[in-house]
């Protein structure tokens, strides 16, 4: 969560939820949460666990280019 | 029931002394749902009460339901994170365990309005032409 909320802050167009996936079971099947952290971008780009800045950002850029959508 | 230690208590008084900028809190909240709903209250009140640069409101969706809207609240108990605008910061869930740590950063970042991320990343975010939700799913440990 920390990558995306500095982010958030860095751009206006940014939004950054951070789910208590326990808490809500439907979103979690929804978003086929197995493992945490899981990180979904607009509902495109989905991958598991803590990534470094760069390649975070390079999943951020894959959801708004058009980024295949997963799962 | 207090929810922080008093080690705890102290950790995030001293981390809150370094917010440059006035944070406000706002937590959805509903007395009909789960107990996490009162436990995220009683947190983010506890955290406010350390800084007297944070402010809370407590608003309940069934009531507030224009507000929950403008803030694209639509579950409980959530939490906005809002500095001298809002961000888009959300908390879905009790923030407690492992979450308690980024809502006390996210804090810290809305209040500075200075993220930290290399300048490579913020050129490359300054360039976004659309919108972008990133949802974090986490467990309390």
């Amino acid at each position: 969560m920390r990558l995306a909320q500095h982010m958030a802050v860095a751009s206006p167009r940014i939004t950054a939820e951070c789910i208590e996936a326990t808490e809500f079971p439907e979103l979690s099947q929804r978003y086929r949460v197995m493992a945490v952290p899981k990180i979904v971008i607009n509902d495109r780009v989905q991958f598991e666990g803590a990534l470094p800045e760069p390649q975070f950002l390079s999943k951020v850029l894959e959801a708004v280019n058009g980024g295949q959508a997963e799962g | 029931m207090a929810s922080l230690s008093a080690q705890d208590e102290q950790a995030v008084r001293n981390e809150l002394a370094k917010l440059t900028g006035p944070v406000k809190l706002t937590v959805f909240a509903s007395e009909l749902g789960p107990e996490t709903n009162g436990q995220t209250v009683a947190l983010v009140k506890e955290v406010a009460a350390l800084s007297d640069k944070l402010s809370v409101e407590i608003l309940n969706p069934f009531i507030d339901k224009e507000r929950a809207a403008a803030y694209g609240v639509e579950v409980t108990p959530a939490v906005v994170v809002e500095g001298a605008e809002d961000y888009g910061i959300r908390f879905l869930g009790l923030p407690g365990g492992y979450e308690f740590a980024n809502l006390i950063d996210s804090i810290l970042v809305a209040s500075s309005a200075t993220p930290r991320l290399s300048e490579a990343t913020q050129t490359a975010l300054a360039g976004l032409q659309s919108d972008v939700t990133i949802k974090v799913f986490t467990t309390p440990t």
